[in-house]
């Protein structure tokens, strides 16, 4: 094949083929507009402020490494007038964290940027090896997850910074907006196609006394992304091209989580269709922008008028999974939807047997319904309001609004009472793990429960036919 | 290509980053004296190179962690001499003399 020649320069060799218009570019040209495209990002959006005090979530990885570069570059290049420091999050994973926190120090004196490094011992009183010691390495994603969340804040806040930035990607944007449209999560979906959200975070004013009970004052820590448009394949070849030092690894606990998720999907549809990431992101937003009562009715594009007005919509919380690839996705996801979908599919059929049957006993409190639940809470109330044993019918994630509040234990950002972070704390506190919120075993527990209240459902309209 | 002859070896350096590094001994770079000719007596390409790294080079049994229906992992960045093989005919790409060939992974986290 010949080579070609620069679109933009004419001359150079181009080395560079970008994803999202096959434009062929060479070196130099494809780092300056991939710079100026994120200048753009961050001018259109309004992201920053003169003056403003910005930490970067640094992990050493390729994102977070590329976004401190970037930064640093366009701060200097435009004169943003803001001030970047460097915030790292400690999970206390050995021979994982450690080297790439290795890499985080080094790049803070490549940019010149001061870096705190908070742990989760520090945060939690458990580093995320001893969690593995106590619940197994199976589940142990969603306790990363939701600790890291919260983690980023609350350095932030220590910091007495209002606004952190975070690494994730086009391609991790299209994954999220992928998964929650599979799992029929329309208020996550518009929440998470935002470029800004914010999450009242409890401020501790003392940063000694971060015991749970002490009591929070609250500051809104804004958070952007403002890779948001950037292709993944961009990033590492900026990395690439540029240099940078960054840290590649997988976490020792979730090796090859990659595989069979959603990620997995997006690299494929890539590979066939290259502009397809961005698609699924425009595709989120416009979705987004439909979502009845959104917190956000434009896709975060129309909060440019002077930055935190009343609507940025609230950070989501953080469903757990592993939070240390930018809000990847654990391996396996695409599975679990696969199995939940069959699932509901059983439930309908097993449904309308029930409802055959209950038909057939002539049970007077039976009305025509066509889902598994209602049939059963109707035989059951026909039974004098006798409760099926448990809750086996909490709804489940129905599209519904959710109210924000705040935890009562740490004050941070929550729709229950105690937040997931305290409750999965609590658990861990006691020794044994309450809340065993773990992505594959979910689905069967509640197939299970709703057999056993199918079960019990048919018994009681035998007796009351008999 | 006149310079080989059959039986000849091409000297070509291939490098492993972006976590890939991890399956392949934990060592970014690999000096290699590639077979020139591929089983049906082509000239080698890249998709040769591939075959040629995971029967010869790849000790770790994951060989779907690299290479997938054939082809390399959706994700797995190929750079021929610093330049997107997309630019160069992707698998097809016939390999020269002292050829610079980087595969780099975006799938792993930091």
């Amino acid at each position: 094949m010949p080579p070609s020649p620069c679109a933009i320069c004419k001359t150079n060799r181009a080395l560079i083929l970008r994803p999202k218009n096959h434009q062929k570019l060479c070196k130099p040209c494809f780092l300056s507009v991939f710079e100026s495209e994120i200048h753009h990002t961050i001018t259109t959006n309004n992201l920053f402020h003169r003056g403003e005090r910005i930490a970067i979530g640094a992990s050493g990885g390729k994102d977070s490494t590329v976004l401190a570069s970037v930064l640093k570059t366009l701060n200097e290049r435009y004169d943003y007038g803001v001030e970047l420091i460097l915030l790292s999050i400690d999970e206390g994973i050995k021979g994982y964290r450690d080297d790439s926190l290795e890499t985080v120090k080094r790049n803070a004196q490549q940019y010149n940027m001061p870096l705190t490094i908070l742990g989760y011992s520090e945060l939690y009183g458990w580093t995320m090896d001893q969690v593995v010691e106590q619940v197994g390495k199976k589940g142990n994603c969603t306790y990363c997850g939701v600790f890291r969340r919260q983690a980023l804040d609350r350095g932030a806040a220590r910091l007495g910074v209002k606004h952190v930035v975070t690494g994730h990607n086009a391609d991790d944007v299209a994954e999220t907006v992928l998964m929650n449209l599979l799992r029929g999560d329309l208020p996550r979906l518009s929440r998470t196609t935002s470029i800004i959200t914010s999450t009242p975070s409890a401020a501790l004013a003392n940063p000694s006394s971060s015991s749970p009970s002490s009591p929070p004052s609250h500051t809104n820590i804004k958070r952007s992304k403002p890779l948001k448009y950037a292709y993944e394949k961009e990033i590492v070849l900026y990395a690439h091209h540029k240099n940078l030092d960054y840290f590649s690894t997988e976490c020792i606990y979730s090796p090859e989580a990659f595989r069979g998720s959603a990620r997995a999907l997006i690299k494929n549809l890539e590979r066939v269709r290259p502009s397809a990431i961005l698609d699924v992101v425009r595709s989120g937003e416009d979705m987004a922008r439909l979502v009845p009562g959104s917190d956000e009715g434009c896709g975060g594009g129309c909060e440019s008028q002077g930055g935190n007005g009343g609507q940025i919509p609230v950070a989501e919380e953080e469903d757990g999974g592993c939070g240390s690839s930018g809000g990847r996705t654990v391996g396996g996801d695409m599975a679990a939807v696969e199995r939940q979908l069959a699932l509901n599919e059983n439930a309908q059929e097993n449904g309308l047997e029930v409802e055959i049957r209950t038909v057939g006993v002539k049970s007077q409190g039976c009305e025509r319904s066509d889902s598994l639940r209602s049939d059963v809470v109707s035989l059951v109330n026909g039974k004098s309001g006798q409760r099926v044993k448990g809750q086996a019918f909490t709804p489940r994630k129905t599209p519904q609004r959710q109210v924000m509040g705040q935890c009562k234990r740490c004050g941070y950002l929550s729709s229950q009472e105690i937040c997931k972070a305290c409750v999965l704390l609590e658990g861990l506190n006691k020794n044994r793990p309450k809340n065993q919120i773990e992505v594959d075993g979910h689905g069967q527990e509640e197939a299970n429960e709703a057999v056993d209240a199918i079960e019990v459902g048919l018994q009681q309209v035998k007796i009351e036919g008999i | 290509m006149s310079e080989t002859k059959d039986g000849d070896t091409i000297p070509i350096t291939v490098e492993f980053t972006g976590g890939l590094e991890m399956l392949f001994s934990n060592q970014r770079k690999h000096e290699l004296k590639l077979p020139a000719k591929d089983e049906s007596e082509e000239p080698a390409n890249i998709a040769f190179l591939v075959r040629y790294l995971c029967e010869n080079v790849m000790k770790d049994p994951r060989k779907d962690l690299f290479v997938l229906d054939d082809s390399v992992r959706p994700g797995i960045l190929v750079l021929i001499n610093d330049a997107d093989w997309e630019l160069e005919g992707e698998d097809m790409y016939e390999i020269q003399r002292r050829d610079n060939i980087l595969f780099v992974s975006t799938l792993h986290g930091g």
